[in-house]
Formats: structure tokens, C-alpha cells, sequence
């Protein structure tokens, strides 16, 4: 193969058709005959449902139909859980408790849905919801994790003797050991709390139920088309073949289009069956803010033991992890939290306790960064508190304690997100974070830009953090790639696109295999018609899982070409060359023959063919990777901050990343610049603020704040490429890792810009009114 | 997020949209810019049974000069119309400064200066500003008009003077003396959004550089704009120091405002931002002051 397209920064094919509104998303999709549903959702948080009354709803006129659980009758059933529960265990705890399609007996969160209204119109169909009387006898309600496992809190789900969802303890070493021989021991409460995924376009289903064909068609938002294909099949009845999932264009995602099955998600399929007639439901940015999982919420007691000269001899841990209302995620988050809490450094004890637990609030499932962000928030805190309290230079105690290239592949001795051992297959740390060093000018604005600007009265304060990223998890991706007669390519893949570039990035890789143009690769995602193996794009795997079965599959059809062509041409394999559409015999190069004439050939309409013959060119692979490659980077960031107002100014943002081989690095920076300014928000902005009767206060892009350009720095990106032993193409993922070490790298930089106050910054995000209360503390201290 | 059914009008002139305006009453709303109304229609938090649209009436789009120097303003014009004209920025540099702190382009290219008045956003720039100018409202109903200043118009959150038959057809600014200067201070999450505190400040200095007259008008302080009678006062006849202004930023703070608390920021932190920000605005307006001899 040679690289004539994959490293190269080029534009993406995709987006002209996104630019100029040609692409087709799920609320593009109109059908003759089409129905609308709205949902009726509670507006309390915790509730027993006592009665419902929907027949002023289904008198209004241009109402078809309106379901309630009961009137679902035996085909209501709670979903079933996303992630396989944990393997059997000791010492872990896990209470399985999944979302319901419509609340039966007794409401969990604000805008769970009770009731589904089909009409006409959405016009006609939220004017119904308001007809419908529900009876709900209000709760105590849960909202506080560390209140919920108080022994007097009400019980979310009533079955249970508390709200504790699981239990699970990890321990490395012997950290309580090690603690008598340390020097010094960091011990604080950290709090991070809970924010939205906000992508651009809300979630949305519409269902085609056709009764001549006996197949169902539904258009979907999801990140994972055929696992919902599988899902629906066994919820309705049906065998797979009937049901067609299609992900189309989607507006970004975030994880929370992972979570399967919503009730949304069940329903409208159902309801289409149940009518005979197509169905949409087009979530509003209103309901988003209820019924779209969330994350982040954790409170830790985390401690760290630590030699005089900044060596981490330990980690300990225990926090609480808010769930919501349900778990159907499994421990996904608390894992990637446990896994992410030593970052990227050489910590040989290591103890960490997780408790689950149920709240009155929208259900938490990952979101970009996925408890990540959390792990590297509590490791990085320690550290500055400690390098502080030992004076040392924030840069060297982090080089004194990194894991050292020679290490790989370096075992954790804990378990993964997926329960395999936590293995980092491959690193080189060091250059990585002298070279983010470098590119801010460390030394420089701490040697002599920053004492300068103090002496004008000026708060500008740096921030440098290294991270690391679990990428690229199994199970496995498929992908058949084919040459058609135009001598174009066609591949198909399983995973679903939401922005990320695929239609590129997979096309430079097949391009490259096979020595045709770049744009003569179509690629075809998140269709199960097309492709009906796979799991779905998550846990930032598809430039590694997806990309590395595109890759196996090309190289298959490559050998199939150049056996082809070698009986055709009669030349020997070795001697024969593909590029440019063409395959040409190396010395000879007038002796050859197109792609598209060899597809033709492959594929012949008259005469026998040799027995065992394969027609076309044409092959399917898959890959699964032994475990997850392990990205890294550095981050670093100047800020201002005036103490007057509170309000902040990013100067400068510095991002190097090491996700293995580059496929294509403008893509890779459109995924940083995507992350971080997630974590922005996550860092300063975005909060999603909960009363005490679990009522969200700013269910609105008007009061729940994200970045936007212009709260956004210009983000200048550095690249170093370590490969991963673990596929063939070396790559590993990028998709989270802009959003993991904002929120540390924001604290830190905060405080180095408030010196005289000696601050310390315990939670994410930090809103100005915080900062100025902490500020407040502080002089009062004073 | 959709509305329920309303009945909708879209006249051509005043005199017809007064006609809508009297039969409908209070079931009735004015449609400007939508800016606020239809996010509210939407959300179903407010379910006018009648919209009368004004985007086609035609004769209340308009920036004039008045003989006296002074500007005004038809009640459909759009903020971007106003942000680009030369005449306020003559005329009264104050609302011309402010054009960018309101909201995004994208909200600035269809709502409306009146639309913002009428709506009495207690977090709205313009209220603020118009009190601070000494700006004057003219109110048409059926039977005729009447003149309203600014600082009489505003009586609560969301509520104004304006009967349910009553339309806000012009809002006029008198011409600003010499030696006036102005200033315009906010604070908000991100540039576009509602400010946390805002203050509005217009010094006119004597021929001592002393302060013959100031106004200071703050915005998501209070139910509307809330002026700072009290720090204004300690002003008048003063030579404006360093000190004195920090004393009349103190006054402001404590004695002129009582600042509610929501999720974005504490009532202390506003009376704090208020201190802050009424120190940055007298500074800036004495300085301005003193430039325009």
C-alpha cells in the first residue's frame, strides 16, 4: 500500500452536501400518510401515577390515537439494559433497573413520558397533550447523590432496601500500606457536577411500517443502527430481516444517541405497527433538556500519597456516582472514572471504591469524555495541591512521574470499562508534554511575561495538563468493500456517522489500498439494509475499530484484484502495480486494464467459471482489537481573569495529541476543537442546576450556557504520532480527548492567575458566581 | 414546542393595527421583532388567542433627527438598522454603543427597538438607556396619543403603561447638551446573553469640570430598570474624584438597588458587579464629559 492519502489534511467530501442542506437527516424525512406524536411527561420528579384520563385528548379533533402504559397492555416491558450487566464478580454490587416506554406506577424523573398522542400535526398533537388530566401524588424526591444514600432518603426505585445502584472496588498495591511511608498525603472532597451533550439537532424517529411487505423502516438519530435493528426485532416480534434501521446524517451525538433503547425509541416503531401508518417524533430542545441522558455528576474523598521530591506513591478514592433514574448503561462511567483517576503517570498503589447511585433526574449514560474527565479532574487536582504544598514547579513534578516509554505495554492491574485487565498498550509521554510546554513558551511567560503583567495588576495565569484516553474498544466492526463497473469503490459499513468525517477519512484508507482516487470511494454508514454486523460509533473507536475492518476488507479486495489481473494481464502478481484506477504491469506499464473493465471481468454474464469462484471484486472483513489503544496528549492554556468581575478571557490554548497514526488531521483537529470547547463549558459555563424537588432550572440554551465562537479560543494543535501495536493501521482514537483534561487544565490555570489569593479550585464547573464566593472566603480569611 | 392555535392579522397601518388591538383587548398581543414573544408562544407560557403582526406597517420603521437635535425612533425599527446609522451615533452615542451588547446579530436583524421597549425586560439595555437619556415614549390608541417619559413608563416585570389598546408607535431622544459624557457597563456570561448587572450612565459637567446633572440607570437589578437616585445625588455639584465617584458607586450598590438572586448569579454578586460597574461607568463618562468642552 502506499500512503498517498492517509496523513493527508484533506477537506471533507461530505461537506458540501451538509453545507448547502442537500444531506438528508431524520426530520427531512416525509412520507405520505404521516403521523405526529407528542408526549405527555411528568412535571413532577417523583411521583405515583393514580390516574390518567386521555378521552378529551382523543376527541380533539386530528387525534388518531393516544397510548398510556396501560393501554399498551402486554406489549409494554422495560427496556432492555444497553451494556451487559457486570460478569459475576465478588464484591460487586449491581441492581439492573432500566427505563420503562411509558411510566406505569410511579414517576422518576421530570419528563419521564406517561402518554403518547398521535395526530395529525405536532401542532395538533401538543395541543392534546395539554387535554390529558393526570393524577400524581407527589414524593419526597432524590436529587442530592450523597443525600440519596443517607439511611432515611426516599427510595427511587421502592424494590430496593436503598438507592445504591452498584458497588465496585478496585484496588492496585496496597495503597494503605504505602501511605505510612509518605511524606506528604493530598486528602480533599471534589465535586464535579452534571452538564448536557446539547448536539445541534435533538433526537428523532420516524417508522414505516408496511403491511404488503410485512418490513419496518425506521429513520433514526442513533449512534448504534444495528443493535436498535436487533433490539426492535425482538421487541416486536419480528425477524431482523424485516426491520431496517437508517442512521442517516445526524447533528452530532455525544453519546447520549447511544443510550438504546430510549422509550421514544420503542414507541414509535410500535405505534406504526399498531396504525399501519408511518410515524415522527422530533424531539424539541425543551424536551431534550428532560429526556436526553446527561452526565458527569460525581463527588469524591480522594487522597494522594506523595515522597518529598513529588514522587506519586499512591491514589485513593471513594465517590459517589449520580445515575439517574435508571442504570442501563451499566458501569461503564464509574469504570472509565476509575480507570482514568492515575492518568497518565506511574502509580504502583492504587485504591478506588464506586457507589451508583438513583436520583430523581434524567438518566445519566455517557457523554463525550464518558467519566474520563472526572478520573484525570481528581489525579491532576492532587498533583497541583501537592506540587504547591512541596514547591515544586507544576511541569516537573508531572515529568518526574509519568510512565516511561519503556514500559509498554503497561498493566494496570484493574479492570476496564469492557471487565478486560486495564492495559496501556503504547506511549511516549515526555515529548508529548515538552512540546505543548514549548509551544505555550512555558518557561518564557513564567520567567518573565507573567511577573511583568502582575506588575501592571493584571491575573493571567497558565495551565499545562497531561491525559490519557481509552480508546478503541471491542467487541468488533465490520465492513464489505466493492469495486463496481465504473471502476468506482463502494464500501459499507455498520457504524453510524454524526460529524465525525467518516465519509473521508474511511475513503483515504480504502483509496490508498486499492490506488484510485480519493473521491471515487463512496461510502455508505449507518444503513443495516447495507450492513447488518457491527456495533455502533462510541468510545472513540471508529478511526480504530471501523477504520482498521475497512482497512482488512480493501486489503482482500486488493488481493482479489491482483489475482484477476495477473491471469488477465499474464504477468506475475509481484510485477503488477494499482494506482490511478488502473492496474499496469510495473516494467510494462502499456499492458493493463481499468479497475472498472477487471470488476466486469470478475463478474462475467455468459460462459463457466472456474468452481469455487467468487463473482466481483468484492470481500468483507472484520477487526477486533485484543483491548482498547491508549491516546494521549498535553493541554496547556493562559488566561485572564478579572477579580472585579469574575468574567475570564482563554488567551491562548495549546493542544498536542498522540492518537497513533493520523488518518487525517484536519479531521483530528476539527475533533479537538470539538472537545474543547465542550470543555470549556464543562470547566466555566455549562451546569445543569436542579432545585430540590428535582426541577431543572435552565431547561433552555437561554440559561444552560454553552461555548460558542466567541467564548472559543483559537486552539493551535500539535501532533506526534505514536503507533498502536494492536491494529495494522496503528491508530488509535480521538473522538473524547479535547473534552478529558479542560476541566483540570482550567483550575489550575485559574489558580496560578490568582496567586495572592490561594485558591483552591475542588470542583467542575467553576461558574463566576463561585469563584466569587471563593473569592469572598478568601478575603475574609485574609 | 409548538403554539396553540391563535388567530392571526398582519395590517398595513397604524390605524388598522389599532383597530385589531381595541377589538381584541387584552386577548390580543402586538407582534414586532418575535424576538421574545414567539420563544414565549412557543414554550406555551404565554397563548395570545390574536397576534397582530406590525412587520408590514410600514410607517413605524423610521430613524429622523428632530429640530431640537434630538433623534427619534419608529417602533419597528430593527436593532441592526439602528446599530448602523450615523445619526445615532451623533445623536446619542449611548444607544449607538449599546447596539452590540443586545443579543446576537441573528436577534438583532428582526427585533425591534419599540418591540424591546414594549416587552420590559427588566435585563433590556434599551429601557435602561432610555431613562438614562431622558428618552419620551409616544402611545396611540383609537382616540388619539399621548406622551410617556421613560422613566415613568416601566411599573414591573414584563409591564408598562401600555393599555391592551395602546400601540408604542416612537421613542424620542432629546438632543444631549455639551459637556455630557456617557457610558454603558455590563456584565454577562457571554457577550450576547442577558447581562448579570448592567448600568447606564450619563454626566453633564458645568463649565468647572463640576457635575451639573448625572443619571445612572441599571438593568437585572430589580422588576425594570432601576435608577440610582441617591448616588446620582451625592454627584450634583461635585467635582467628580476618583474618591467621590467610588463613594457614589458605594451608594448605588447599597442604598439604590436591591438585587434578586437566580442560578447565575447570588444578589450579592450583583450588588458587588454594581459597585464594580458603576465605578467603571462614572469614570468613563466624566472622561467622555470633559472631551466634548
Amino acid at each position: 500500500m502506499t500512503k498517498k492519502y492517509i496523513g493527508k489534511r484533506i477537506k471533507r467530501s461530505e461537506d458540501p452536501r451538509l453545507l448547502t442542506g442537500e444531506a438528508l437527516f431524520v426530520d427531512d424525512v416525509e412520507i405520505p400518510g404521516m403521523l405526529h406524536a407528542a408526549f405527555l411527561r411528568s412535571d413532577y420528579a417523583h411521583a405515583y401515577l393514580k390516574s390518567i384520563d386521555v378521552s378529551a385528548a382523543q376527541a380533539r379533533e386530528g387525534v388518531v390515537a393516544v397510548f398510556t402504559a396501560e393501554t399498551m397492555g402486554d406489549d409494554w416491558q422495560p427496556g432492555p439494559p444497553l451494556v451487559s450487566p457486570p460478569p459475576t464478580v465478588e464484591d460487586v454490587i449491581f441492581h439492573s433497573r432500566t427505563q420503562v416506554p411509558l411510566v406505569k406506577d410511579k414517576v422518576r424523573h421530570v419528563g419521564e413520558p406517561i402518554a403518547i398522542v398521535i395526530a395529525e400535526s405536532r401542532y395538533i398533537a401538543e395541543d392534546a397533550v395539554d387535554d390529558i388530566v393526570v393524577d400524581l401524588e407527589p414524593l419526597d424526591v432524590v436529587v442530592d447523590i450523597e443525600k440519596a444514600m443517607q439511611p432515611d432518603a426516599p427510595l427511587v426505585h421502592d424494590d430496593l432496601d436503598s438507592n445504591l445502584a452498584a458497588h465496585i472496588e478496585q484496588e492496585k498495591g496496597d495503597y494503605a500500606a504505602i501511605r505510612e511511608e509518605a511524606d506528604l498525603i493530598i486528602k480533599r472532597r471534589i465535586v464535579i457536577d452534571r452538564g448536557a451533550a446539547v448536539a445541534m439537532e435533538n433526537r428523532g424517529i420516524v417508522a414505516q411500517w408496511d403491511a404488503k411487505s410485512q418490513r419496518l423502516t425506521v429513520w433514526d438519530t442513533t449512534q448504534a443502527p444495528i443493535a436498535i435493528r436487533n433490539g426492535l426485532a425482538a421487541r416486536l416480534d419480528l425477524s431482523e430481516h424485516q426491520v431496517r434501521v437508517i442512521a442517516p446524517f445526524i447533528g452530532g451525538a455525544f453519546g447520549p444517541k447511544m443510550m438504546m433503547f430510549y422509550p421514544e425509541e420503542m414507541l414509535i416503531p410500535w405505534v406504526s405497527i399498531k396504525l399501519d401508518r408511518p410515524i415522527k417524533w422530533i424531539e424539541d430542545r425543551y424536551e431534550n433538556f428532560y429526556a436526553t441522558t446527561q452526565e458527569r455528576g460525581q463527588v469524591h474523598e480522594a487522597e494522594m500519597a506523595l515522597t518529598l521530591d513529588g514522587r506519586i506513591l499512591g491514589v485513593s478514592d471513594v465517590f459517589l456516582h449520580d445515575s439517574g433514574a435508571y442504570d442501563p448503561y451499566g458501569l461503564t462511567l464509574p469504570l472509565n472514572t476509575q480507570c482514568h483517576m492515575m492518568g497518565p503517570y506511574d502509580i504502583a498503589n492504587y485504591y478506588s471504591e464506586s457507589k451508583v447511585v438513583f436520583t430523581n433526574k434524567t438518566i445519566v449514560t455517557p457523554v463525550r469524555g464518558a467519566g474520563r474527565p472526572q478520573g484525570i479532574f481528581i489525579v491532576e487536582r492532587l498533583l497541583d495541591l501537592a506540587a504547591k504544598e512541596l514547591g515544586i514547579d507544576p511541569v516537573e513534578i508531572r515529568k518526574r512521574n509519568l510512565i516511561p516509554p519503556d514500559a509498554f505495554p503497561y498493566e494496570h492491574k484493574i479492570i476496564d470499562q469492557a471487565f478486560a485487565p486495564l492495559i496501556f498498550d503504547s506511549g511516549n509521554y515526555k515529548p508529548v508534554l515538552e512540546k505543548a510546554a514549548d509551544m505555550i513558551g512555558y518557561d518564557r511567560f513564567v520567567k518573565d511575561e507573567q511577573p511583568r503583567l502582575r506588575a501592571e495588576g493584571r491575573h493571567v495565569g497558565i495551565g499545562i495538563v497531561p491525559f490519557i484516553e481509552t480508546t478503541g474498544v471491542g467487541p468488533y466492526e465490520g465492513a464489505r468493500v466493492t469495486v463496481e463497473a465504473s471502476g468506482k469503490i463502494n464500501v459499507a459499513t455498520g457504524v453510524g456517522t454524526q460529524g465525525q468525517g467518516h465519509f473521508t477519512s474511511f475513503a483515504q484508507i480504502v483509496a490508498d489500498q486499492l490506488g484510485v482516487d480519493v473521491r471515487d470511494v463512496h461510502l455508505v454508514t449507518g444503513d443495516t439494509a447495507e450492513f447488518h454486523w457491527g456495533t455502533g460509533t462510541f468510545a472513540s473507536r471508529g478511526s480504530v475499530v471501523a477504520a482498521n475492518a475497512i482497512n482488512a476488507s480493501a486489503k482482500l479486495v486488493r488481493e482479489k484484484i491482483l489475482a484477476l489481473a495477473s491471469k488477465v494481464l499474464e504477468a506475475p502478481e509481484d510485477e503488477l502495480e494499482l494506482a490511478d484506477g488502473v492496474i499496469r504491469v510495473a516494467d510494462v506499464p502499456r499492458i493493463s486494464i481499468s479497475l472498472g473493465e477487471l470488476a466486469m471481468l470478475a463478474n462475467p454474464l455468459r460462459g463457466a467459471v472456474e468452481p469455487g469462484t467468487e463473482p466481483g471484486l468484492e470481500a468483507t472483513a472484520y477487526f477486533g482489537p485484543q483491548y482498547g489503544a491508549i491516546a494521549f496528549g498535553t493541554h496547556a492554556m493562559i488566561v485572564e481573569v478579572d477579580p472585579q468581575t469574575m468574567m475570564i478571557e482563554i488567551k491562548r490554548y495549546v493542544a498536542v495529541e498522540d492518537c497513533g497514526t493520523v488518518i487525517n488531521p484536519l479531521i483530528v483537529d476539527g475533533q479537538i476543537h470539538g472537545g474543547v470547547s465542550l470543555g470549556i463549558g464543562n470547566s466555566y459555563y455549562e451546569k445543569l442546576v436542579f432545585d430540590e424537588n428535582g426541577q431543572l432550572l435552565n431547561a433552555s440554551l437561554m440559561d444552560y450556557l454553552i461555548p460558542t465562537a466567541a467564548e472559543v479560543p483559537r486552539i493551535e494543535i500539535g501532533h506526534e504520532e505514536t503507533r498502536s501495536p494492536l491494529n495494522p493501521l496503528g491508530s488509535k482514537g480521538v473522538g473524547e480527548a479535547g473534552a478529558i483534561p479542560v476541566p483540570a487544565l482550567f483550575a489550575q490555570a485559574m489558580e496560578n492567575a490568582l496567586p495572592e489569593y490561594d485558591l483552591e479550585i475542588l470542583e467542575a464547573p467553576l461558574s463566576p458566581n463561585r469563584l466569587f464566593e471563593l473569592l469572598r472566603e478568601k478575603e475574609r480569611e485574609l | 414546542m409548538k403554539p396553540p392555535p391563535f388567530e392571526y392579522y398582519a395590517p398595513t397601518t397604524v390605524e388598522e393595527a389599532l383597530v385589531h388591538l381595541s377589538e381584541h383587548g387584552y386577548d390580543a398581543k402586538a407582534l414586532a421583532g418575535g424576538q421574545s414573544l414567539i420563544p414565549t408562544m412557543n414554550f406555551r407560557l404565554a397563548q395570545p388567542s390574536v397576534l397582530v403582526d406590525l412587520n408590514n406597517v410600514s410607517e413605524l420603521f423610521y430613524i429622523r433627527p428632530d429640530e431640537n437635535g434630538g433623534l427619534r425612533l419608529g417602533a419597528m425599527t430593527r436593532h441592526f438598522q439602528v446599530e448602523r446609522s450615523s445619526l445615532v451615533s451623533e445623536r446619542t452615542p449611548l444607544i449607538y454603543e449599546a447596539m452590540p451588547k443586545i443579543a446576537t446579530p441573528q436577534i438583532r436583524s428582526r427585533g425591534t427597538f419599540g418591540g424591546s421597549i414594549a416587552h420590559a425586560d427588566p435585563s433590556a439595555e434599551l429601557g435602561a438607556i432610555s431613562i438614562a437619556l431622558g428618552g419620551r415614549f409616544r402611545l396611540r390608541n383609537q382616540t388619539g396619543e399621548r406622551w410617556v417619559p421613560a422613566n415613568e413608563f416601566f411599573i414591573g416585570m414584563f409591564t408598562t403603561l401600555l393599555e391592551p389598546d395602546e400601540l408604542l408607535v416612537e421613542a424620542s431622544f432629546p438632543n444631549m447638551p455639551p459637556r455630557t459624557g456617557w457610558a454603558l457597563q455590563e456584565v454577562a456570561r457571554r457577550p450576547n446573553d442577558f447581562a448579570l448587572v448592567g448600568v447606564a450612565a450619563v454626566v453633564t459637567l458645568d463649565k468647572k469640570n463640576q457635575c451639573q446633572k448625572a443619571r445612572i440607570v441599571f438593568l437585572s437589578v430589580g422588576d425594570g430598570p432601576v435608577e440610582a437616585h441617591r448616588a446620582a445625588e451625592t454627584l450634583t455639584g461635585q467635582t467628580l474624584t476618583p474618591e467621590i465617584i467610588h463613594a457614589a458607586a458605594e451608594t448605588a450598590a447599597t442604598a439604590d438597588i436591591d438585587p434578586g438572586s437566580d442560578i447565575h448569579a447570588s444578589a450579592e454578586y450583583r450588588r458587588h458587579l454594581a459597585g464594580v460597574l458603576t465605578r467603571r461607568a462614572l469614570d468613563l463618562a466624566f472622561e467622555r464629559a470633559k472631551g466634548r468642552g
